[in-house]
């Protein structure tokens, strides 16, 4: 799958730590790669990850079964490279969607909702992870949760939760 | 109990390499892709007792490891490309007085400052001649990060057993990429510590003066024993010496040292080579790609097989010649424009029919990049 964005939304922190949580709690081999450079300090960021139960030798993705796009750039410059059939994730308040690929589409108002729920734009990736993770039923939950409490201070981790939440609401079925 | 699992960065697999291998001493100029090492080495050797120094530049870090080698620490430095440039006069001056240290080169695209964030393996030529004069150098590699892990300790060992300076080849993509990683116990992998001389205080100590298996036995620089370090050419005592049966000897030893052993550090991994029409040969990260198209051909029914080296200085070439000899083709699979390839085509009898598959854009080679030359030498087209 590919994570990709804008420097600062933490979509390179989102795709550390769903590899993480597959890896260390759910017992799967994971990679993850991401962009250097520029990328960091504002521009178009992308964060590979590769989940499996079995050895992964080729750590890159070539073809995302999962797309998660959280800008236009983003979405203008990776849609073109989704599996077909597979995943294609955004937001609706920062992408509006162009083309129609042979994939599943799914537009979720996820900042919004943390912007009016929680507040805090900061947990938008947290969010987005939810909703991954509720789409997707790769990694359970629960391991995100136990990724979050060993790299976030507990008193922002209430706000994780209800982040996580969120996105898990927004991609569960209807 | 279980064992404790991560998941962590190549470079961060590397520095608790070091740690299980007894580092106490790093120095370092912190560079794009290795920056993480000297990041994670200013966190945890404080917390072990050890040192940590920020030096100035990448002349001073491989000085700097090298005093403390001397006074009995275990050390290591961490670079990039330019920063490795900047150390190859100290890096002769550690071959020539014999002093252990590991450095690590986590290779970036060059010459010059050239492609900071994106991988390259152009470095293999430079750790085996980037410092002047006859000599030998041992470097090692590994493509995923249990074994990042194993050779840093393997490094370690092998600079004190053979009291030289042991370099390390990472590169970009294993450097940054994030896997798991299991920290053996204490005890599992075997450690090689410091041979200390039993020479008494107030008894002459010979330096440079080998026991009968050949080894030199150390004593800490400023403790009982005085003694002299030079990179000039030198007698046992450590003096400098043109004499030529000193700088004959001292040579030979300095070569042949490791390359009279170069089947013994040969470090390699093979899959599927016992039928192999065509065999690939890699290194490094380059080796993932490698092994995912072996995988797939293999599932195709294809006889392809994957010669993975760890040891690329001094150079495998009896194993290399040996495992491919009854291959049809032989394709070196690097981030480079032929280095080890070169070196392919010397050590197997027909260089004929070593080809290479590379990328040199800074753009990871994938597995279709390898199948495209594959099927070109198979007169498939691509």
């Amino acid at each position: 799958m590919v994570f990709s964005g804008s420097g600062g939304q933490g979509v390179i922190t989102a795709a550390i730590i769903l590899a993480e949580a597959a890896v260390i709690y759910d017992h799967l081999n994971a990679v993850q790669s991401q962009s250097y450079g520029a990328a960091a300090r504002g521009g178009s960021t992308r964060s590979d990850v590769v989940i499996a139960d079995s050895t992964i030798h080729y750590p890159k993705v070539l073809q995302p079964n999962v797309l998660v796009c959280l800008t236009q750039t983003a979405y203008n410059d990776y849609y073109p490279i989704i599996r077909p059939g597979g995943l294609l994730i955004t937001d609706t308040r920062f992408v509006k969607i162009e083309k129609k690929v042979d994939a599943r589409q799914v537009e979720l108002p996820m900042y919004r909702t943390v912007l009016e729920q929680i507040g805090k734009p900061i947990v938008f990736n947290i969010c987005m992870l939810g909703a991954v993770v509720s789409l997707t039923r790769l990694v359970h939950p629960d391991s995100i949760m136990k990724v979050l409490e060993t790299r976030i201070p507990s008193g922002f981790l209430e706000m994780n939760r209800k982040a996580l939440d969120l996105g898990i609401a927004m991609g569960a079925p209807e | 109990m279980s064992k404790k699992v991560k998941f962590v960065q190549g470079n961060e697999a590397c520095v608790e390499g070091a740690l299980y291998a007894g580092v106490t001493f790093f120095a370092g100029y912190p560079i794009t892709p290795s920056t993480e090492i000297a990041e994670h080495m200013a966190k945890r050797l404080p917390q072990i007792g050890g040192k940590f120094i920020q030096m100035e530049d990448e002349i001073a870090s491989l000085c700097a490891i090298i005093g403390a080698s001397l006074t009995g620490h275990k050390v290591l430095t961490a670079t990039s490309g330019p920063g490795f440039s900047l150390m190859q006069e100290a890096l002769g001056y550690a071959v020539m007085a014999e002093i252990p240290c590991v450095i690590v080169n986590v290779m970036r695209g060059g010459p010059s400052t050239g492609i900071p964030t994106h991988g390259s393996q152009g470095d293999v030529n430079q750790a085996r001649w980037g410092t002047h004069g006859d000599h030998a150098i041992i470097a090692l590699t590994a493509s995923g990060h249990q074994d990042v892990f194993e050779v840093t300790v393997t490094a370690f060992n092998l600079a004190e057993t053979y009291r030289t300076p042991v370099i390390l080849l990472f590169d970009e993509v294993v450097g940054h990429m994030r896997e798991r990683l299991v920290i053996p116990e204490k005890g599992e992998l075997p450690l090689v510590e410091r041979l200390k001389t039993s020479v008494k205080e107030g008894v002459d100590y010979h330096p440079y003066l080998p026991r009968e298996d050949g080894r030199l036995p150390m004593s800490d620089f400023g403790g009982v024993h005085r003694f002299n370090v030079t990179g000039l050419y030198h007698d046992m005592w450590g003096f400098p010496s043109t004499k030529p049966s000193v700088v004959h000897g001292l040579t030979h030893h300095l070569v042949d040292k490791l390359e009279n052993r170069v089947n013994k550090l040969a470090m390699y991994k093979e899959y599927f080579l016992d039928d192999a029409e065509y065999i690939l040969v890699s290194y490094g990260s380059a080796a993932r790609s490698a092994l995912h198209l072996v995988k797939d051909r293999r599932f195709r029914g294809e006889r392809l097989g994957l010669l993975e080296l760890q040891t690329l200085w001094p150079f495998p070439g009896d194993i290399v010649r040996e495992k491919c000899e009854s291959a049809r083709a032989v394709i070196v699979v690097e981030l480079n424009m032929g280095q080890v390839m070169q070196s392919v085509k010397m050590a197997v009898s027909d260089s004929e029919k070593v080809f290479l598959a590379n990328r040199i854009d800074g753009v990871f080679i994938a597995p279709v990049d390898i199948l495209n030359i594959l099927r070109l030498i198979q007169g498939k087209g691509v």
